[in-house]
């Protein structure tokens, strides 16, 4: 079975014609030829394929194509602006915050979205009291990132990252 | 993944026709749960029906002191409610429990409700499971156990409810709104979900086409003290071992009123009525705490794999209770 839907990637606006199986995961990749959101696990469980879907970070793989049918969604390499990195991109970079790098578009976005769900003052599991401001710790980094794996174990410096871009 | 049809009705009642019709069709929210499971080829719709766009996204305070949950408001928006937080921590609390923050962007307070089992059987279509096969048998009985439910299990299905939110509405005896193919109703959380019995693939008293359009939130003060505690084998990002939902209210060191409800123990979200009559009119002492634990874990069956979820849960409903007492005493 087939659909015929519409997707605004980074910018961009394409139709196209699915398999009402794909994935958004999928038909980015595979479909549109974007590559910046990785296949990980491809069941929710490792956030590599993490993009934004209207502004929130969101796992692509088990989002169906067909269900998003006319919605925005920005990857890792969309955030760039005017050929210049992200200040999130940038501070990973900076921190070396990634080794093999296959994490890292998932973990730039999700930062992102992240960084935002604290600045409209969301709380976490970490969080003291659920009428206070949330001050972002370390703590409070590594339990919002904890979608995120990351094979090659670069943690402490994605914390770091995370950290100063916050600033 | 089997072939499916894909539609989204712009109208609940179209959408309640058209499952309630085929054998074959499911509703999707989110997806997070179901999209899991058709790729793990553990459910095989032929049709999709999208409510994610047609039911409320919207949590409204009702006149009669109430909060509705639209049956689509993302449990991310559903955690951070600042009525939510202030006045049901412990909902808050479970759902920022629960997943990640991107999964819970995305599920739906219908599909976190109705999402299965993580049974590492049901999840394996090689391995014989009454819940995913009726009748081929139970491989978790003699097999991989820490999961195993403790309470109100079956020689069926020893299986446990994943959801933490529904441990805390259990807890707060919320009401969910149902559209089946008669109409409207409502049914009561403790209530909704099922024990297994001879039926392990009915999870929920619903029956196939039933819709979840919202879910009430009681009028409560007790809630305005209440909090979840999740024990689970990393410190985030994995399903409950055990879970405590809890409220509690007292005064000059005696338990007027008290709502506990556990995760992690049985098939369905565990009311725990018994502990709540064991601590009502007692002291609010770490004693009385842990002999309501024992009193309402009193009938659990273990194996090797999972007797320590007997004394972790006494112990996390002992300790939620102190904290809650604590909290009440500042
Ligand atoms: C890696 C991972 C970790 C997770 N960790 C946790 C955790 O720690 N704690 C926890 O509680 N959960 C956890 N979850 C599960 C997650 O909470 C659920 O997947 C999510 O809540 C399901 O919501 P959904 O809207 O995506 O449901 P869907 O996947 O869309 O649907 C789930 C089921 O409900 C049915 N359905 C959906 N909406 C309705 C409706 N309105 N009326 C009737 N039927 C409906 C569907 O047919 C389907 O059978 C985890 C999931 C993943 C992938
Ligand atoms: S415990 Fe239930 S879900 Fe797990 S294998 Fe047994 S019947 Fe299936
Ligand atoms: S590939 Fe999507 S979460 Fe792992
Ligand atoms: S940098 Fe290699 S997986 Fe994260």
């Amino acid at each position: 079975m087939e659909a015929t839907i519409t997707l605004y990637v980074d910018g961009g606006r394409h139709d196209l014609t699915v398999d009402t199986r794909t994935t958004l995961l999928d038909a980015l990749r595979d479909r549109l030829g974007v590559t910046s959101p990785k296949k990980g696990c491809d069941h929710g469980q490792c956030g590599a394929c993490t993009v934004l879907l209207e502004g929130r970070r969101v796992v692509s793989c088990l989002a169906l194509a067909v269900a998003h049918d006319g919605a925005r969604v920005t990857t890792a390499a969309g955030l760039a602006e005017e050929g210049r990195l992200h200040p999130v991109a940038r501070a990973f970079v900076d921190h070396d915050g990634f080794q093999c790098g296959y994490c890292t578009p998932g973990q730039v976005c999700s930062a992102v979205g992240m960084l935002e769900e604290v600045a409209a003052d969301w709380p976490s599991h970490v969080t003291e009291g659920l009428d206070a401001p949330v001050r972002l710790s370390d703590e409070e980094i590594r339990e919002r990132m904890s979608g995120n794996l990351c094979r090659c174990g670069a943690y402490v410096n994605i914390v770091a990252a995370i950290r100063e871009a916050a600033r | 993944m089997k072939p499916f049809d894909y539609s989204r009705p712009a109208e609940a009642s179209a959408a309640v026709a058209a499952v309630a019709g085929d054998p074959g069709a499911a509703y999707i929210g989110g997806g997070t749960n179901l999209v899991d499971r058709m790729k793990l080829g553990v459910t095989e719709p032929t049709t999709l029906v999208d409510v994610r766009n047609l039911l409320s996204d919207r949590i409204e305070e009702l006149p009669d002191g109430r909060i509705r949950v639209g049956g689509a408001v993302p449990n991310s928006d559903l955690a951070a409610h600042p009525e939510v937080r202030r006045r049901f921590p412990v909902l808050s609390q479970a759902l920022l429990a629960g997943a990640s923050g991107q999964l819970r962007n995305v599920a739906t307070t219908g599909g976190n409700l109705l999402q299965r089992t993580r049974c590492v059987y049901f999840q394996n279509r090689a391995m014989p499971c009454n819940k995913r096969e009726p009748g081929t048998g139970c491989s978790a009985v003699e097999g991989y156990g820490r999961y195993n439910a403790v309470l109100g299990a079956s020689e069926h299905c020893v299986a446990t409810h994943p959801s933490d939110m529904a441990v805390a509405m259990t807890a707060l005896g919320a009401r969910a709104h149902v559209l089946g193919p008669a109409g409207e109703r409502t049914v009561d959380l403790p209530g909704l979900h099922r024990l297994p019995g001879a039926e392990p693939e009915r999870d929920t008293v619903l029956e196939h086409g039933d819709l979840i359009t919202a879910v009430d939130l009681p009028h409560l003060p007790l809630a305005l003290r209440s909090t979840y505690r999740k024990v689970r084998n990393r410190a985030s990002y994995a399903f409950a071992l055990v879970s405590v939902a809890a409220a509690l209210d007292v005064v000059d060191g005696t338990v007027v009123d008290a709502r506990v409800a556990f995760g992690g123990l049985a098939h369905a979200p565990w009311r725990a009525h018994r502990a709540e009559e064991a601590l009502r009119g007692g002291p609010a002492t770490e004693e009385a705490f842990r002999e309501a634990g024992r009193v309402e874990l009193a009938d659990a069956d273990t194996g090797p794999d999972n007797a320590f979820k007997v004394p972790m849960a006494v112990n996390t409903l002992a300790l939620v209770l102190r904290g809650l007492t604590d909290e009440e005493a500042r």
